[in-house]
């Protein structure tokens, strides 16, 4: 397994990244235009890589299947991003963002990369301003910090309750930027379809024209995903409708193993669902655990209204388990708890399946001004959605599928099995473990796209490397497959949208591969998909065609992909013996049902090898050096 | 709930000069609590099952970010809320109404099928200078450069577009002067977007001629369908830039001094 | 220039200023029409003084009337660069959606949607203007130079051209309401601060100039002003052209 080197270089934890830098290769700036990237995506991650890269001199095609660069997905972001800036003086360090990432993760990460990712976490926050981002200011003209879920200081910078939105518009606007400046050329509402490989490495892809149904070919010396994650295996998430696995899993099937697929994110403060139909869920800023307070009655079946529900008759469940961090508890902590709360029928609102997320106690300490002031979009955003005044009543949320941390299995340097072949943001698995803290997917994001691999492809792209034509043999099979993948589904002629099999398979994971599974379960589960998905084959319904702008089918080419994703999903929760993070297996609690981990085992990555129904797993075994393992308590 | 629909067809693949027209649905028993484009799911979901045509429409995030949902719901841009189509609720309609959803309607959003149009026209007028051209690299510390709330504020106001494109359908002379306006008004009140405060506006402004917007008549119909609310003081923003950026005298350019 | 008159944004921008231009120009003329509420006077009526003061002013340094005619040269200029810039706008305006499907309003004041149709009536209406008092074409009641406030008189007693005159003034009202404020808005003088002032400013003019305008042809249609005086009745009379 010579592939299988996740490239750490040396020296102490905080110079390992200095150290790269300081010995990579360099691509001359004469040579850079012959030099030419494909970057699929174009949220945080990605359009911030292809305008670096571009900026440097590089040739970069940049691929979305949005309509514009500028709709990506990580534009919902709410909440913030944190850096280890310490305004707020207190003692603050870009070592404590480092030990608290990891400890967030449940130890399931890499110290090199969560460290690397901790101290370019102040550059971000540079570049961000600079380029125009308008983060919240005090009266001083300073930046504004606030504290974020898991943590114990202020570290989350923050444009109002939309700092993705306004993160994404800082590099979209870059990377247009670049586009007028003739180093990037953005190919929207294209699809990648798969990686060609020549000579074993990345050099090209395959995509679909969604406009015209064309298939195009498009050659370079080094590819880039940053397709995002892939949570919308669920059926119903916080991702949005169009968010897919794709171009990770064509890439997976080509060669890339694929890390930790077992590790989602169910995020705690969402609005519960209430249709059948329902086509997504959406998420709450978490920053609203700052001030309010979660609760469900004492007693099952407890319908009177909320407001009259005396205080010693209310649950704080988060409070009283978790005193030290409360409603502030880690995001799979706070999910589970509320699961746990509403299997024991405490649960409200029309199924039972939601807890009061309450402010009244906020709105009497500070005024419902402050409240206001803080919160005022989000609660408009409630009571656009539900109908209900958050003011009058406390809100309902219920956990939701949120964030994937597996994804790609890359190295230090970004790099998946493929050669040439790299993966940023959330499309690998490298920096969050088994568990993702609020404000860090930004942050990850950036630092990948703006100052890791701008440098780390650059040390591909110097290695001299043949020219390829995309009229090449390679291209050619590839090119026949993605036809033939797509003629299939074509050819089923049944009369069911992919819309429905996706949803059948979402209950099938988010019941038995969700916050809590168990071996029984999941093996239910395998068995459960895979009949979907042979239903899928043999009653799919899409749209004549093929040739033009054809929705149904985009579709269920996405459906595809997620039903295969979702078995290997199910066979790494099966095979990690152990509760860590997001993965929470029933088998292995603690008494009072808290996560028990299996470090003796688990300390390490499962990377799997593709392998149709039979994937092979691969171990990347995580040596700690500056951390002691610890078992994770927020009490 | 039930509901009739009069969609706009349009391209239904055989014919390029299609010029299109509406099509009457029935649907029955959508719940209030779902979305407009939940309720267009389920019809689709069922003219699959009767093995006919899905009708096309954008969205993504449904959940009002994003801005790839782009329909005219009743004449109205998004719809009747002033909101996203994907935050419009069924709840917000009759049970019974008729309800006509069409496409954008700008001779600069081309029809691709259906209800999906191309907006790449406002990709385009960002390209002509909204953004700040730095470059990735070493960046001044943000604090060196005190910015007040209140100009936070103002920036954020306009910064908060989400490029629907709603201010364009709504806008009797297909105008994107409140889309141009909200970017150039976020930019230019910034202390780091003073050095290319003319560039921009007077590139963005030829851009939007280039592309063969219309222009402003000041009736705010823009604004009264932004789901953001913007406002159309960005506009007269948009207007003082540019009027400023043309009556500025440029700096004559100094004489190459030569070693002679 | 020609660059800024090429572009939508800066031809807008002009078509305010000229708007501008007239509309300070209509101030001017409600002030100088007031001199007529002065009646006819003991020996010469105080606008028919104000009139040849009008022709009369920088004399010697200035030929005759060169004022009044420097002054109709710019409102002329103004009127044509006024209206060609919105023909032209118009048309842009039209190519920019498709033409089939008007945008529903939603929330557009009365005032704007009849800009075009106001402008258009406006302009007939100058017209006729002109050629009652300027030209004195149209001799349906007798108007001669230098008689201004017999003209007026003889004029303002014929209850249509007081309804003419009187309709003429709400479109001058509704064109402006929109227009005085636009111009503010088009130019970028306008701030988020000084808005709804701006808005209540633009009202009060308008306000203003109606009542301004409005007020001499009612105080003739009334009798509450004398006719004029004899003399200059007698070049003006009546009888003469029944």
């Amino acid at each position: 397994m010579t592939v299988f080197d996740s490239n750490i270089p040396d020296g102490p934890l905080a110079d390992k990244w200095q150290n790269w830098l300081d010995a990579h290769t360099l691509v001359g700036p004469r040579n850079r235009a012959g030099k030419k990237v494909i970057v699929i995506g174009t949220g945080l991650a990605g359009s911030s890589c292809a305008a670096s890269l571009g900026a440097q001199g590089f040739k970069v095609k940049s691929f979305c299947f949005q309509d514009s660069p500028r709709r990506a997905h990580s534009i919902a972001a709410q909440g913030g991003i944190n850096a280890a800036k310490d305004y707020a003086n207190e003692g603050d360090s870009a070592h404590r963002l480092f030990y608290d990432t990891i400890k967030g993760g449940d130890f399931r990460s890499r110290e090199a990369n969560v460290m690397r990712l901790a101290q370019l976490s102040e550059n971000i926050i540079d570049q961000a301003v600079a380029q125009g981002v308008p983060f919240n200011r005090e009266y001083s003209g300073a930046l504004a910090t606030r504290s974020f879920g898991g943590v114990l200081v202020q570290r989350t910078f923050y444009t109002r309750g939309q700092t993705g939105q306004q993160l994404l518009l800082g590099a979209y606007s870059a990377l247009e930027h670049q586009v007028k400046s003739g180093n990037v050329e953005v190919f929207n509402r294209h699809e990648m379809q798969d990686v060609v490989l020549v000579d074993g490495e990345a050099r090209g892809v395959i995509v679909r024209n969604l406009i015209t149904g064309e298939i195009e070919r498009h050659a370079a010396d080094a590819v880039v995903l940053a397709s995002g994650g892939y949570t919308n295996v669920y059926y119903l998430s916080t991702n949005a409708m169009g968010s897919n696995v794709t171009a990770t899993w064509r890439a997976h099937k080509r060669g890339a193993y694929f890390a930790n697929p077992c590790y989602t994110q169910i995020h705690p403060t969402c609005i519960p669902q209430s249709g059948e139909y329902q086509s997504k869920l959406t998420l709450m800023s978490e920053s609203l655990r700052n001030d309010g307070r979660i609760w469900v009655p004492r007693k099952s079946g407890d319908d009177r209204p909320p407001a009259e529900i005396p205080e010693a008759e209310r649950y704080y469940y988060l409070e009283e388990r978790y005193p030290a961090f409360g409603n502030l508890a880690p995001r799979d902590i706070a999910s589970r708890a509320a699961k746990v709360v509403c299997d024991d029928g405490l649960g409200v609102g029309g199924t039972g399946r939601g807890v009061f997320l309450d402010f009244r106690d906020a709105i009497i300490d500070q005024g419902k001004e402050t409240i206001e002031r803080k919160y005022g979009n989000l609660f408009e955003m409630y009571s656009r959605i539900t109908g209900d005044d958050p003011y009058e009543t406390p809100m309902m949320i219920y956990p939701a599928p949120h964030y994937a941390m597996g994804g790609l299995w890359v190295d230090y340097e970004l790099q998946t099995t493929i050669p040439g072949l790299f993966a940023i943001g959330e499309a690998n698995f490298s920096d969050h473990g088994a568990n993702r803290l609020g404000a860090s997917a930004l942050m990850q994001c950036l630092a990948d796209g703006y100052f890791i691999s701008p440098h780390t492809v650059t040390n591909h792209l110097a290695k001299n490397s043949e020219p390829v034509s995309t009229s090449d043999s390679a291209f050619d099979e590839v090119e026949s497959d993605v036809r033939g993948h797509i003629q299939e589904m074509m050819d089923v002629g049944g009369s069911t949208s992919a819309q429905a099999f996706h949803r059948e398979m979402g209950h099938v994971m988010l019941d038995k591969c969700g916050m809590s599974r168990t071996a029984e379960g999941l093996d239910e589960a395998l068995a459960e998909v895979r009949a979907i998905k042979e239903e899928f084959w043999r009653d799919l319904r899409v749209d004549p065609g093929d040739e033009e702008f054809n929705q149904s089918l985009e579709y269920a080419n996405r459906v595809s992909d997620f039903f295969e994703l979702g078995e290997l999903m199910i066979q790494d929760a099966r095979r990690r013996e152990e509760s860590c993070g997001g993965h929470f297996r029933e088998e292995h609690q603690t008494d009072d049902g808290e996560a028990l981990r299996d470090d003796d085992h688990f300390a390490k990555v499962t990377a799997w090898e593709y392998g149709g129904d039979d994937p092979v797993p691969h171990d990347e075994a995580l040596n700690f050096e500056d951390i002691k393992l610890a078992t994770r308590s927020y009490k | 709930m039930n509901f009739t629909l009069e969609i706009w067809r349009q391209f239904d693949g055989s014919d390029e000069s299609d010029e299109g027209r509406f099509e009457t649905f029935k649907v029955e028993g959508i719940d209030p609590e779902a979305s407009f484009l939940e309720m267009l799911d389920q019809l689709n979901e069922r003219l699959s099952n009767e093995k006919k045509r899905n009708i096309a429409f954008d969205s993504d995030c449904r959940e009002g970010i994003c801005g790839a949902c782009s329909l005219v719901i009743d004449g109205t841009p998004h719809g009747p809320q002033q909101v996203t189509s994907c935050q419009t609720y069924m709840r917000d309609f009759v049970d019974g109404q008729t309800i006509k959803v069409e496409p954008y309607r700008a001779n600069t959003f081309p029809v691709i099928r259906d209800l999906a149009v191309d907006r790449g026209a406002l990709d385009r007028v960002i390209q002509a200078g909204g953004y700040i051209s730095t470059t990735t690299g070493p960046q001044p510390e943000p604090n060196s450069m005190p910015v007040s709330p209140e100009v936070q504020e103002q920036a954020m106001d306009a910064a908060i577009c989400i490029g629907c494109g709603a201010c364009v359908a709504a806008c009797p002379n297909g105008a994107a002067m409140l889309f141009t306006g909200a970017k150039v008004t976020h930019l230019n009140v910034l202390p780091q977007g003073q050095p290319e405060r003319e560039s921009r506006v007077i590139g963005m402004v030829e851009q939007m001629d280039a592309e063969g917007f219309g222009g402003c008549t000041n009736y705010g119909e823009c604004s009264r369908v932004c789901p953001q609310e913007i406002t159309i003081d960005v506009i007269g923003m948009l207007n003082r830039e540019y009027r400023k950026a043309k009556v500025k005298k440029k700096p004559k350019p100094a004489r190459a001094m030569t070693t002679q | 220039m020609l660059e800024y008159w090429r572009s939508t944004v800066g031809k807008k921008q002009i078509v305010a200023l000229t708007g501008a231009i007239l509309v300070g120009y209509l101030i001017l003329h409600m002030l100088g029409n007031l001199n007529s509420a002065f009646g006819p006077g003991a020996d010469e009526a105080r606008v028919d003084w104000y009139a040849s003061w009008l022709r009369d002013f920088g004399e010697p340094l200035l030929p005759h009337a060169f004022v009044l005619w420097l002054v109709r040269v710019v409102l002329l200029g103004a009127l044509i660069v006024h209206i060609t810039g919105i023909a032209q706008l118009v048309k842009r305006y039209r190519e920019a959606r498709p033409a089939n499907f008007p945008a529903k309003r939603i929330g557009r004041s009365i005032e704007s949607i009849a800009m075009l149709g106001t402008g258009a009536l406006l302009l007939a209406f100058i017209v006729f203007h002109v050629l009652q008092f300027t030209t004195f074409t149209i001799q349906i009641t007798p108007v001669h130079e230098h008689t201004v406030y017999a003209n007026l008189y003889w004029a303002f007693q014929k209850w249509y051209f007081l309804a003419i005159y009187l309709a003429a003034l709400i479109l001058v009202g509704m064109h402006l309401r929109h227009g005085v404020w636009s111009i503010f808005q088009t130019l970028g003088l306008d701030s988020p601060s000084r808005n709804s002032m701006l808005r209540h400013g633009a009202t009060a003019l308008v306000v203003v100039l109606v009542v301004g305008f409005a007020s001499v042809p009612i105080l003739f249609f009334t009798d509450v002003l004398d006719p004029p005086l004899t003399h200059a009745a007698l070049i003006a009379l009546p009888g003469a052209f029944s």
